[in-house]
């Protein structure tokens, strides 16, 4: 049992220190925390954890009835009800991980006071409960492709499929590293908060999930692909249903601002997160 | 840092920023900053709050200095704001230290709070996997130990249940089941048993005993409550206002703690109403209290205690009772000394009182003494106080011929009136 490795606890802290092997030590901690928010989401609802699949369903509908028939914003030839839900379930996974990972460090202060352990465990805990939800809604989403393209529908999956995963590896850090950013800063300053809550909405109508970029006029959509987020819908969009383009110009742009954030984001939440809650 | 060593501070150090933080929006900060930029008063200061100097600093800790074995029970005790909390915030890693440093061997496991972590809706199996695992437990190390903790915990017919539907007794038995049968080799723990009942409190002092005895792990423990103190701990650590005041004995350091200054003396000249209690009528003025004939509190084996009171009428009285009463440094009554009729006197006038206590049966340790002068109308009434005041430490010693080592967990009573009839 006895374990003799000198641990130092010390004033200063090198810029960049985390124990990565620490985390992997805690990796059950990870899945006993993922678990007990899928126990928490779900508890005495009658339909469980199936609202995982109505949520797309009912909202990807709404848009369909709001932006398709009513505004009669065009989707590229595809069929509107596809088109919508590919963005929807991409975005949904997006902000639900920007949204968690800033509450990590007000949400969780209690626990972050009374006990030790490494804190990138709740962001991480975090982004593989929003991996689990959008692993299912994904499915839903793949099987409505199937479906409409087995009924003659116009819709081409093509090669760039091979790319989803590093697509959607790229949604959950982005959404993580200005997460962590935007935690960090709150622990002093409330107002991000309340801007991160409305901000996310505001963000979504600049991101090509309601409409294909090549409705934008030629200059904005320009402009509009210098959201980081943007060439991820598109792209993601354009491997199953091969509508839009795949600008990859951008998309390697809206890369190297992800892992810009995630560093960033890492390096600020290390820096916070020693002593946060003295001022919390 | 020493083999046997597992933990050490040097010159730790933690201060809190008062003030700044308190506005918590950019806005106010910015305001804040503008205002002291052209010399006028913060408008986000709170008012009436302490003026601290030095950029609204305050020092929880100062110059930390200890060091602590393997297999040690060291008990944290002091006053509220004392640095108690903060020690141990900063041993489990919750906040860091403004200077100094700390060196820890092998893993830490803190309690500082009772359930940490648990979730309403999991059932007690699945708290007992999830606060394992935060306190840092693999799920094979709680795998291995789960039937002991249930046992321990007392909940096994609830151990299906979701949390939120236990007692709070039953939450905090399953939370300390856990932290119990952590592997940890370093255990800290903040006042948490002060929450369950008694015969539970019993059990988790045994528990932490046997850890760091027979498994040799070292424990750290704060609480107010002097009795789990000392029953548990073989060393014991006094801090006040941010410095270590006191570093040995578990009794000595519960006295320092409790008794204050008028300790020390073998003479005792009231001159104000601090060790004195309210009575209702007050007829006698006790005004000094000594150790006669001698000039120190130590009294060896069966050495009578001398005593000597000097007190003041302040009313006409005919006779005088006086009850001396005799408590450890709990303040935990252990015995009295009754006698009904010291004498009376005329208003003004002083009388001078010496005695002499038996005090053969007690054990070593540090005994408190309180005077309490009473009246009674007729020999059947209850007595009446009409001075109480405390005053004078006995410290008793045993020469150690007789064999036996005395321990302060058996009782304040040594007791000889044992025979063996029979043996067979």
């Amino acid at each position: 049992m006895s374990n003799d490795t000198i641990t130092y606890i010390e004033s200063k802290q090198k810029l960049f220190s985390i124990d990565f092997r620490e985390l992997i030590r805690y990796r059950d901690l990870i899945f006993l925390f993922v678990k007990r928010d899928l126990v928490n989401s779900y508890k005495q609802t009658i339909l469980g954890p199936i609202w995982i699949l109505i949520n797309p369903l009912l909202s990807t509908s709404v848009f369909t009835v709001i932006f398709g028939v009513i505004a009669g914003i065009s989707t590229d030839g595809v069929p509107p009800f596809l088109f919508y839900m590919s963005g929807n379930v991409l975005w949904n996974f997006f902000s639900a991980n920007l949204n968690k990972g800033s509450g990590t460090f007000l949400g969780n202060a209690r626990i972050f006071g009374k006990v030790y352990f490494p804190r990138l465990v709740m962001p991480i805990a975090n982004m593989v409960f929003n991996f689990i939800n959008f692993g299912l809604q994904t499915l839903l989403y793949v099987l409505f492709v199937v479906i409409f393209a087995l009924s003659g529908a116009e819709v081409h999956p093509n090669w760039l499929i091979v790319l989803t995963p590093v697509l959607v590896l790229q949604t959950a850090l982005l959404g993580m590293g200005i997460g962590l950013i935007v935690s960090s800063i709150t622990t002093k300053y409330r107002d991000l908060n309340i801007l991160v809550n409305f901000g996310i909405s505001l963000l979504m109508y600049i991101t090509p999930v309601v409409y294909p970029i090549s409705e934008a006029p030629l200059g904005l959509g320009t402009m509009l692909l210098l959201n980081p987020v943007a060439p991820i819908v598109e792209t993601y969009r354009y491997a199953f249903l091969g509508c839009g383009a795949f600008h990859w110009v951008y998309w390697l742009l809206s890369l190297g601002v992800t892992a810009l954030f995630v560093l960033i984001g890492l390096l600020i939440f290390h820096k916070v997160e020693k002593d946060y809650i003295d001022t919390v | 840092m020493d083999k046997d060593c597992v933990i050490k501070t040097e010159h730790l150090k933690k201060e809190y920023i008062l003030g700044v933080i308190g506005s918590g929006t950019l806005r106010r900060d910015l305001q804040s900053w503008y205002a002291k930029k052209r010399g006028r008063e913060d408008p986000n200061r709170r008012i009436g709050a302490q003026e601290y100097k030095k950029g609204d600093i305050f020092t929880a800790l100062e110059d930390f200095n200890v060091e602590i074995k393997r297999g040690e029970r060291v008990g944290i005790i002091g006053p509220n704001g004392a640095g108690k909390s903060t020690f141990l915030k900063l041993l489990s890693r919750i906040t860091s230290p403004t200077e100094g440093r700390i060196a820890y061997r092998g893993r830490i496991a803190s309690m500082l709070e009772v359930g940490t972590g648990f979730s309403g809706e999991l059932t007690g199996r699945e708290n007992i996997y999830l606060n394992g695992a935060i306190l840092g437990m693999t799920r094979a190390e709680v795998d291995s130990k789960i039937d002991e903790i249930i046992r321990f915990s007392e909940c096994e017919t609830f151990i299906d249940t979701p949390v939120k539907r236990y007692s709070s007794g039953m939450f905090v038995k399953l939370a300390f089941a856990v932290a119990a049968h952590l592997d940890a080799e370093i255990l800290i723990m903040d006042e948490v048993l002060a929450v369950g009942d008694m015969k539970f409190q019993k059990k988790c002092i045994t528990k932490m005993r046997e850890l760091a005895i027979d498994e040799n792990r070292t424990v750290l423990y704060v609480s107010h409550n002097m009795g789990t103190i000392q029953e548990l701990c073989s060393r014991c650590l006094v801090l006040d206002h941010g410095k270590k005041v006191y570093d040995g004995e578990v009794d000595e350091a519960i006295k320092l703690y409790l008794g204050g200054d008028k300790d020390e003396l073998y003479m005792y000249d009231y001159v104000d109403d601090r060790y004195k209690e309210k009575v209702r009528r007050k007829l006698v003025n006790l005004e000094r209290a000594k150790f006669f004939g001698r000039s120190s509190s130590f009294f060896y084996d069966d050495e009578p205690v001398p005593i000597q009171l000097e007190w003041q009428f302040l009313e006409d009285t005919e006779r005088l009772g006086l009850r001396v009463e005799i408590s450890d440094t709990r303040h935990y009554p252990i015995t009295a000394f009754i006698m009904n009729d010291v004498g009376g006197g005329k208003k003004g006038g002083r009388s001078s009182l010496k005695f002499k206590l038996d005090i053969a049966a007690l054990a070593q340790g540090h005994y408190c003494v309180r005077y309490v002068f009473f009246t009674c109308a007729h020999p059947e009434a209850e007595p009446e106080p009409v001075e109480i005041a405390a005053g004078l430490t006995i410290r008793k010693r045993l020469r150690t011929e007789n064999g036996v080592r005395w321990h302060a967990s058996w009782g304040s009573l040594v007791s000889k009136g044992v025979e063996i009839v029979d043996r067979s």
